[in-house]
């Protein structure tokens, strides 16, 4: 395994001290961020040397019924490490948290994908339309309440 | 006069002095037509010889058509899903879809007779293979390939998959498989040439039916 995981602890660490009230908590998996600070963490994430993500490997998104977790998995081939960010959205109903597409390009497509199959909106998105569904289709087919 | 002396005249002198041996040469010839054609030519006949004799065939218009049809059928290239990939193997040596005049896969529909659904009709393509199928020149034929073009399979249900591609256009013959086997796909093929021997192309109205008996026609 030539990359490192990173535990949820260390990343709570470095995040806590850069970015004041951005961490909930942390497991030994990932950490879980606050939603409305997922930009800057994002920024900070990607900036920092020691840290170092620069390649976002995908966002996707778990519903929990009643609560959302949006999953970033994020890699640094120069420290060669990885680690995992989530952010949890609680309700159903209009749920959104700001894009990481300013911070990595690639977030473009996966963003619309979990707008389009988990029904979250991501505020600060270029183009925040479906992407696989065609416009005008009825809900989200990746909910667990989609029949 | 020598004929040196000719020669020299075509070379230089007035246009009658240049011209007088090419006179002289085509009246010859003019004049030996003349003295050699005194009968008038019998009709032309067609002689077919003793060995071509028993090679002849009388046929149907009908049959003829239906073999030309049949004998190049050139698909569309159309592969949407994995079934895809059968039917490049059908088109490969080992299956061998040219012994059928088939191995132009066309890229414009215009210039195609067949198209082989080959794998998952998602609505959101169903728009694209109706057009594809209308831009394609009659006489045209589809194969469903797979379950999934026929019947959804196990997309059946699904919020984004057409539940069998002949919602949206009429499709000929269906070929069962998950994906099917390149010698399912030839069997298809063949099953389609058996259905284009039968149209009668001469009877108004009945194109596209084969036998010839449309449903109005037929109280």
């Amino acid at each position: 395994m030539p990359f490192q995981a990173l535990t949820g602890e260390a990343l709570a660490d470095r995040l806590a001290e850069a970015v004041p009230d951005s961490v909930e908590r942390a497991d030994g998996d990932c950490v879980w961020v606050e939603p409305s600070q997922i930009a800057i963490t994002a920024q900070f994430l990607r900036d920092d040397p020691g840290l170092d993500f620069q390649f976002l490997n995908a966002i996707s998104a778990v519903d929990f019924i009643d609560s959302f977790d949006v999953v970033y998995h994020l890699t640094s081939f120069r420290q060669q490490h990885k680690g995992v960010v989530k952010a949890r959205l609680h309700g159903r109903e209009s749920l959104s948290l700001p894009s990481v597409y300013e911070v990595w390009r690639g977030a473009d497509l996966q963003e619309r994908e979990v707008w389009d199959l988990m029904g979250i909106r991501f505020e600060g998105h270029p183009n925040m339309k479906r992407i696989m569904l065609w416009e005008g289709f009825d809900g989200h087919p990746l909910r667990k309440d989609y029949l | 006069m020598t004929g040196e002396q000719e020669f020299r005249g075509i070379e230089s002198g007035p246009l009658f002095d240049r011209t007088w041996h090419i006179d002289r040469v085509e009246g010859a010839a003019v004049q030996g037509l003349k003295d050699t054609s005194v009968e008038p030519l019998s009709e032309p006949l067609i002689e077919v010889p003793d060995d071509l004799k028993g090679n002849l065939v009388v046929t149907s218009v009908d049959a003829l058509v239906n073999w030309g049809r049949k004998s190049a059928l050139w698909p569309v290239t159309f592969g949407l899903a994995c079934c895809a990939f059968e039917m490049i193997a059908t088109a490969m040596g080992r299956f061998d879809i040219a012994r059928f005049g088939m191995e132009a896969f066309r890229a414009s529909p215009r210039q195609a007779d067949l198209m082989i659904i080959a794998g998952t009709v998602t609505w959101k393509m169903a728009p694209a293979i109706q057009r594809i199928h209308e831009q394609m020149a009659e006489p045209k034929w589809v194969i469903s390939m797979g379950v999934c073009a026929t019947s959804g399979g196990p997309y059946f249900g699904s919020y984004s998959v057409v539940p069998g591609v002949d919602h949206i256009i009429p499709v000929d013959v269906y070929v069962p498989g998950c994906p099917p086997r390149p010698d399912a796909l030839l069997f298809g093929v063949m099953e389609l040439h058996e259905k284009i021997k039968k149209y009668h192309n001469l009877r108004p109205g009945s194109r596209n039916v084969p036998g010839g008996t449309l449903a109005a026609e037929n109280p």
